[in-house]
């Protein structure tokens, strides 16, 4: 490659560092990813947009205290969702009662402990298919474990228990996998550390691996406990109630429940003229009380991020 | 924890002083009790052989180095001296290992207790990330050495002198110790392994990711604690492995005939003096002259 050296000035070089070439594809890949923000950002308002309307005004007549503490009723006007807001705040609890511990115990064993053979490996595989099962299907296991199964004497039947304990077997896969992703993020040269100054495996786990750990833990229990409050299916299945009934007091595990999601359900059948408005207000209360937990688990997380 | 480090560290000073006075030309075999003894050592990953036919002693309070081309294997080897490839699930180790007489992988030794002995420094400083003064303590507290209180602070404070990072930090000990120079974290590293008391520090190219600078405060250290601390370098630096070491071993890789697989050797294990003035095999002459590697 001979190469007669062009003769170097300032103007030569700005010329080429300027450049003259426009970046075409470079422009066009950023506008295309603006247009699917956008787009995301439409979906999210449309929904918004389709329950505000009505049921703003629901809130705002009725006052969001009155509609929040007042029972189930088959009069539109009286009809409130203090049942469902305790049932599925009720859920949220067991939920992170049980399914946090387990997910978390199963995922620390699975990636301090184990050590990766086959079984191990199957059991990833296995975990991570049960997470994409159909929420309906677990519907069904709660229904022959808690409903009518060898738990029912516990349980009560058809009871908020039982429903929170079928939330929990449908979010611990999400827990384990997700658990066991941030465990697995923590940098190894941190447990080398740990091990090369006389530390056990449990003290490893305990000192440096888990307080690394649990920001990510956190996050993916809180995915987890928003995808199951939204859930209708399973709690349908375990039988929550579609009328009015009474009780659904907070602390009364064992009587019969129902939560926002099968409320919702149960209204949006009914004659328009009448329920629209709740229906759309019930979707509200829903979504602030989704943000409400995961503001929790946000602020849980950002004080251990701290911590370090 | 302490009564077999003990006993050995407060006896060396003398030994040594007693020995060294006299020496330089007397053999070094002599002068200084054997630690480490291997015979035949190799170790496999899987069915692979990384490393074998290692046959070396480590001598008490001197500075041994293992020296070598990349991938020869010498950070395994080093491994092997307090049983971290124990955390590699396909690693087994083969051959003999004794640590003053006791086989380091007899069933009944706890790898546990070998670490606390046996402390080790890594290439990448890796501080924990909490507080200059917890990564210190973290050792000592979990083998029960001290709880709280003075008599912690007095471990920490005397670990971070003889790291030589005291004055540097003993006005923000409980600042977080990620907010160190690179050079400052290793030290911090040294301290945080010299803490619990060991009797032999091994060190995993301590000095790669640090500026000569730094380099030079970690060899001035290993040359002040070498009294107390029986040490065992990894290093790629020959010049570092000239300066520091009073014994040297020299890995090469050898690429089998058959397959295409490399496996780690030792070719010379000598005392650096004559390791780099006059090997006996012409390999590691080429490797230390420059001409391979």
């Amino acid at each position: 490659m001979a190469i007669t050296a062009p003769e170097i000035t300032t103007d030569v070089v700005r010329a080429r560092l300027q450049g003259e070439k426009a970046d075409v594809s470079g422009a066009a890949f950023k506008d295309l990813l603006v247009a699917c923000l956008a787009m995301v950002l439409a979906a999210l308002i449309a929904l918004i947009a389709s329950v505000s309307g009505e049921g703003i005004d629901v809130l705002w007549r009725r006052g969001i205290v009155e509609f929040m503490s007042e029972p189930f009723s088959i009069r539109p006007q009286a009809a409130g969702v203090y049942q469902a807001v305790v049932g599925t705040v009720t859920c949220a609890v067991i939920v992170a009662v049980f399914a946090f511990p387990l997910g978390l115990a199963s995922a620390i064993y699975l990636e301090e402990y184990a050590s990766d053979t086959f079984f191990t490996r199957a059991i990833d595989v296995v975990i991570r298919n049960l997470a994409g099962v159909p929420a309906v299907v677990y519907g069904l296991l709660g229904y022959a474990l808690f409903v009518g199964g060898p738990f029912k004497e516990i349980t009560g039947g058809s009871s908020v228990l039982s429903a929170g304990l079928t939330l929990s077997i449908l979010v611990l896969p999400i827990v384990v996998i997700t658990s066991a992703e941030a465990i697995r993020a923590v940098p190894s040269a941190l447990r080398e550390g740990g091990f090369g100054v006389g530390a056990t495996r449990w003290e490893v786990t305990r000192t440096l691996v888990l307080p690394n750990a649990l920001p990510g833990v956190l996050t993916g229990t809180i995915l987890g406990l928003a995808r199951a409050l939204g859930e209708a299916a399973p709690l349908i299945l375990v039988g929550a109630a579609t009328s009015g009934f009474s009780g659904g007091e907070p602390g009364d595990l064992t009587g019969r429940f129902t939560a926002l999601p099968n409320i919702i359900a149960t209204w949006s059948k009914l004659p328009p003229r009448n329920w629209t408005g709740n229906t759309q207000a019930a979707i509200l209360v829903t979504l602030a009380l989704v943000l409400g937990i995961n503001a929790v688990g946000i602020i849980l997380r950002n004080r251990f991020e701290k911590k370090k | 924890m302490t009564p077999i480090s003990q006993p050995q560290q407060s006896t060396a000073p003398t030994a040594t002083v007693d020995l060294t006075a006299q020496t330089t030309d007397e053999p070094l075999e002599r002068a200084k009790p054997k630690v480490f003894e291997t015979r035949d050592l190799a170790v496999f990953y899987g069915d692979f052989r990384a490393v074998r036919d290692v046959n070396i002693a480590v001598h008490q309070s001197e500075i041994t180095a293992f020296i070598g081309p990349s991938g020869c294997g010498k950070s395994t080897v080093l491994r092997c001296f307090n049983r971290m490839n124990d955390l590699i699930d396909i690693a087994r180790v083969d051959g003999h290992l004794t640590f003053h007489g006791v086989d380091l992988y007899d069933k009944a030794v706890n790898p546990v207790e070998v670490r606390r002995r046996i402390g080790m420094v890594f290439q990448k400083p890796n501080p924990f990330p909490k507080s200059i003064y917890e990564n210190v303590a973290y050792a000592p507290r979990l083998a029960g050495l001290a709880k709280k209180g003075s008599a912690m602070d007095e471990i920490v404070e005397t670990s971070l002198r003889k790291a030589a990072l005291w004055d540097e930090v003993k006005d923000r000990q409980k600042k977080s110790a990620l907010g160190l120079s690179g050079g400052q974290q290793q030290r911090l590293c040294i301290a945080r392994a010299l803490a619990v008391n060991p009797e032999v520090v091994l060190m995993d190219e301590p000095c790669s990711a640090l500026d000569p600078i730094a380099t030079g405060r970690i060899e001035d250290l290993m040359e002040e604690i070498k009294q107390q601390y029986t040490i065992i370098i990894v290093t790629h630096n020959m010049q570092q492995a000239a300066r520091v070491s009073d014994r040297c071993a020299f890995f090469t890789t050898e690429v089998s005939e058959t397959s295409d697989t490399r496996t780690g050797v030792l070719v010379e294990y000598d005392a650096t003096e004559k390791m780099f003035s006059n090997p006996s095999d012409e390999r590691t002459e080429n490797y230390v002259t420059g001409r391979f590697g």
